[in-house]
């Protein structure tokens, strides 16, 4: 019996290459244009694109709207929109500014009680939204506005900081060479051993869950990708990581925000593809009622992303503060919104059930190279909104021709 | 008689797919003719190719109409010689009153300023000639279902047809409204309206059509003429299914086991107009290796019945007792239901049963997904093997699980959905109308599955709106009117006869 599986199906799979890119163009088309981008940017910036310090700057820069941007795709999946992130960003870094400068807190309790306030932001909109049924648009438009105001009034109008220099190194501190060795070995003057080995640990890694699981595919007839594609796929993702840590490495070594979003995508990725709980918020953006008489909980599980997306924020909202070492009543001011664009970038469906956490960080980074591209280029603030508004449409447009070319 | 349409050899490609094989179809002036086939057999395709959604060119053959050649290049072209398609999905805007929905992108409007006087005036003959009585201004969602088909052509009429296409018109009306639309075509007949009705109901085929032609798989099969002795239900149905149905339903020893689940004092009312009551004392018992019916007409409350005890999914105020297995069990949330023993089959997969834009092993460990899971971390290869043996065990038709349910078939998609709560592994299946709108060799494939189900222990309570089903499949029969159980008869006892009587006389 399970060998007959194998046979049906694998005779299926034998589709030609072309036709496996149409069905993944999505997906190929979203890396290719990153891709694209930077060499573009690369080219025009006369390399500076890719100089160590532009590149941890691109993750410094990057790392609240990617940390946003999955908490974001679990709400647009369930079905929502969050408009209130930016303001709660700036509300939580105007709420730890005072808990730090002004009451002497530390920060192993200022982060704790931040993130807490995070959490109940989100639960008090996400109450209103799962168990009212009251539109997320509405409920979360309501929180901007509160929670810009609340920033104001916490600030009293005024910038709070410095912060203490703990505060700061979450956002601008790097991990320290712990193999301090391996430079000396290969007669490096300045490098960051320890990026460098945890760059190829990982390329390897990657390359390694990759055959376990097209292994795991092939045994269970699921549809695999071709051959050449897997190859050139992963050689482009392990070289781009061998790549970029060598990169850092010869800067200042890992920075690390880089370390909280990799294993947070890592976690939410994981999250989303193959537990219960990420399954159940697909089913119930993809047909709420099929979910609710499926025995879902579909209630909670809508309060659920609201809480999550609330403390994302808030720790965003830690990061930004910390970056700019003050808090800032305009701090995340219009963030919503490049943090939804990353979003639907990233193929995400507005009417729910469909995206990606790689998706959406891919998205962000399409936004972020753009905008760091351009202003290395010295492109002014207004004809950058143009263009990163008509990339955001041409996305869509892109996806809403492929899918009825589809059907 | 000359032919009022002619369609010769259509062919029509998609592609990968020859959805249309030389097709001919000829519709004389004036006649009721029926268009059947099983699902995807291309009847819904050879309309879009009549009324131009199919644009003449992306297609092969000709069509002529009224003695000419008719190359239609859209919908407006088409509706300008009258001839007018109502779909099985009504396609008339809720919120907007009959007299507005009637003249939708037709306004009787000068310079772009709309008549009201004129509207109305027109609305209330255009209804009168339909046979209803409701005023122009009434909103369409406030009239029920077999109304709104009734407004549907009159909105047909509005528009001086000739040819009206009817697809499968009848589907989601109870017998006493499909009966009004029947006869509503009878008399427009009368009137020199010619129509072509697609439908799976034989009976309906049979008592209105001049002539019936069948179709499968993209190809003409047969004509049949009505004035002759050649139109009998068997005839049709072999014509469909390409084979011999030796009967209908699949033979089952009938074997009642104790009681597995039983409803006591079971009562609801309306979740909106809260002082309505919806289901009244309603108590009914389900034995192991059982199927019990539920007939009733539409709206009877049946549907309700069902939603409200599973998981109090409809309705307010519920109150009475649910035992499985002779012990009161928590139904208050539709988690606890499954975990009780219960799945409820809904009569809409496409909005209650299915998450279309989802693969078909998705949709089919929704309801039990622990089980394919640990620790809350799904195994894809287990849901992989779990849903492949589905798909071999009842025959899902599909290369593979992989497949979003959206492309599949009806039949196939009802399917799926009962694998999904074959897998919650219940107790007791409550079905809702589990064969609507599937072709015969799907309805009989799943009632092999209920066969199977009962003779493995489980109990079926199943509604069904179709009466020959109910007598076909039951042991037990229920009927249901108004909101209350007003009957109750063996399958040695019951008829049509003596359902219908309990139902009228109740």
């Amino acid at each position: 019996m399970a060998t007959e599986t194998v046979e049906s199906t694998a005779g299926q799979q034998d589709r030609s290459v072309s036709q496996y890119l149409a069905n993944h163009l999505r997906d190929y088309g979203m890396v290719l244009a990153l891709i694209a981008i930077m060499a573009f940017f690369q080219f025009t910036t006369d390399g500076t694109l890719l100089r160590p310090v532009n590149i941890t700057n691109l993750f410094l820069q990057n790392s609240y709207i990617i940390i946003m941007a999955l908490g974001m795709l679990l709400v647009i999946v369930a079905g929502h929109i969050d408009l209130s992130v930016g303001s709660v960003v700036g509300f939580v870094g105007a709420l730890a500014a005072v808990m730090m400068v002004q009451w002497g807190w530390s920060i192993y309790l200022t982060i704790p009680a931040c993130l807490f306030v995070g959490i109940l932001i989100g639960a008090a909109q996400g109450y209103w939204i799962a168990y009212w049924r009251i539109p997320s648009f509405i409920v979360t438009l309501a929180g901007m506005l509160v929670f810009r105001g609340a920033s104001l009034w916490l600030l009293e109008g005024q910038s709070v900081g410095p912060f203490p220099r703990e505060f700061q190194a979450l956002s601008t501190g790097f991990i320290p060479d712990l193999l301090p060795f391996i430079k000396d070995m290969f007669g490096f003057e300045r490098m960051n051993g320890f990026a460098v080995v945890t760059g190829f640990v990982i390329a390897g890694l990657i390359i390694w869950m990759g055959l376990q699981a097209r292994a795991r595919n092939r045994a269970y007839g699921m549809v695999t990708e071709p051959m050449i594609f897997f190859v050139v796929r992963n050689l482009l993702v392990a070289g781009a990581i061998v790549f970029v840590s060598y990169k850092l490495a010869t800067f200042r070594g890992l920075p690390n925000v880089l370390i909280t979003m990799g294993i947070l995508t890592i976690v939410y990725a994981f999250l989303t593809e193959s537990t219960t709980l990420g399954r159940r918020i697909y089913a119930l953006g993809g047909n709420e009622k099929a979910a609710k008489l499926s025995g879902i909980r579909t209630e909670r599980l809508t309060f659920l992303a609201f809480v999550n997306m609330g403390m994302l924020a808030a720790l965003a909202g830690l990061i930004f503060a910390a970056r700019l070492n003050t808090a800032t009543p305009k701090a995340g001011v219009s963030f919503e919104l490049d943090v939804i664009a990353a979003v639907f970038i990233g193929g995400a469906s507005m009417s729910g059930g469909v995206g990606k956490i790689v998706g959406a960080v891919v998205g962000a980074f399409i936004m972020g190279v753009m905008n760091n591209g351009m202003s290395i280029m010295g492109i002014g603030i207004d004809y950058q909104q143009v263009i990163k508004g008509l990339v955001l449409l041409a996305a869509v447009i892109f996806d809403v021709y492929n899918k009825n070319k589809q059907s | 008689m000359k032919p009022l349409l002619e369609m010769r050899s259509i062919t029509k490609t998609f592609p990968g797919v020859k959805a249309l094989d030389a097709v001919s179809l000829t519709v004389m002036e004036g006649e009721i003719h029926a268009l059947v086939g099983e699902n995807g057999a291309g009847k819904s395709t050879l309309m879009k190719v009549l009324s131009g959604v199919y644009p003449a060119g992306s297609y092969e053959g000709e069509i002529h109409y009224d003695g000419k050649l008719a190359e239609f290049s859209g919908i407006s072209q088409s509706e300008a010689v009258g001839i007018i398609i109502i779909h099985q999905e009504l396609a008339l805007v809720p919120l907007l009153s009959i007299a507005e929905n009637l003249f939708i992108g037709n306004e009787c409007a000068k310079y772009g300023i709309v008549n009201w006087h004129e509207t109305f005036q027109r609305t209330e003959a255009l209804l009168k000639k339909v046979g209803l009585s409701e005023a122009p201004g009434t909103l369409v969602d406030r009239i029920g279902v077999g109304k709104q088909q009734l407004v549907e052509i009159a909105k047909a009429l509005s528009k001086d047809v000739r040819l009206l296409i009817l697809d499968e018109p009848t589907s989601a009306l109870s017998e006493k409204d499909s009966q009004k639309l029947l006869d509503l075509l009878l008399e427009l007949k009368t009137q020199g309206v010619t129509s072509i009705i697609i439908s799976h109901k034989l009976n309906e085929v049979r008592s209105i059509a001049d002539r019936v032609t069948v179709i499968r798989d993209g190809a003409t099969i047969s004509t049949l003429h009505a004035k002759g002795e050649e139109i009998t239900e068997d005839r049709i149905i072999r014509d469909m299914v390409g084979r011999d149905m030796a009967q209908r339903f699949p033979e089952r020893k009938s074997r009642p086991g104790p009681v597995l689940m039983e409803v006591r004092n079971w009562n609801v009312w309306h979740p909106e107009h809260t002082e309505r009551q919806v289901i009244r004392d309603a108590c009914l018992t389900v034995r192991a290796g059982e199927v019990v019916g539920i007939a009733g007409l539409m709206g009877s409350g049946r549907t309700e019945l069902s939603m409200s005890i599973f998981g109090k999914s409809y309705g307010r105020r519920i109150s009475g007792e649910v035992l499985i297995d002779g012990a009161p069990v928590d139904v208050s949330t539709v988690d606890r239901a499954i975990s009780s023993g219960l799945a409820y089959v809904t009569e809409d997969r496409k909005h209650l049963g299915l998450v279309l834009d989802e693969t078909i092993q998705r949709n089919i460990t929704l309801a039990n997904l622990p089980k394919v899971s640990s620790y809350g971390v799904i195994s894809e290869a287990e849901e992989v093997k779990v849903a492949e043996g589905y798909r071999k065990a009842i025959n899902i038709r599909t290369p593979g699980v992989f497949q979003k349910v959206v492309n599949l078939s009806g039949g196939n998609q009802q399917k799926v959905v009962l694998s999904k709560w074959l897998f919650a592994d219940p107790k007791v299946l409550i079905l809702d109308e589990p064969t609507r709108g599937i072709d015969v060799g799907a309805k009989y494939e799943i009632y092999g599955i209920i066969n199977k189900l009962v003779d493995d222990g489980k109990g079926v309570l199943m509604i069904s709106s179709e009466l020959p089903e109910l007598l076909g499949m039951c042991d037990r029969i229920y009927v249901m009117n108004e909101g209350a159980l007003v009957g109750e008869l063996t399958a040695a006892e019951a008829s049509q006869e003596r359902i219908m009587s309990f139902i009228v006389r109740s």
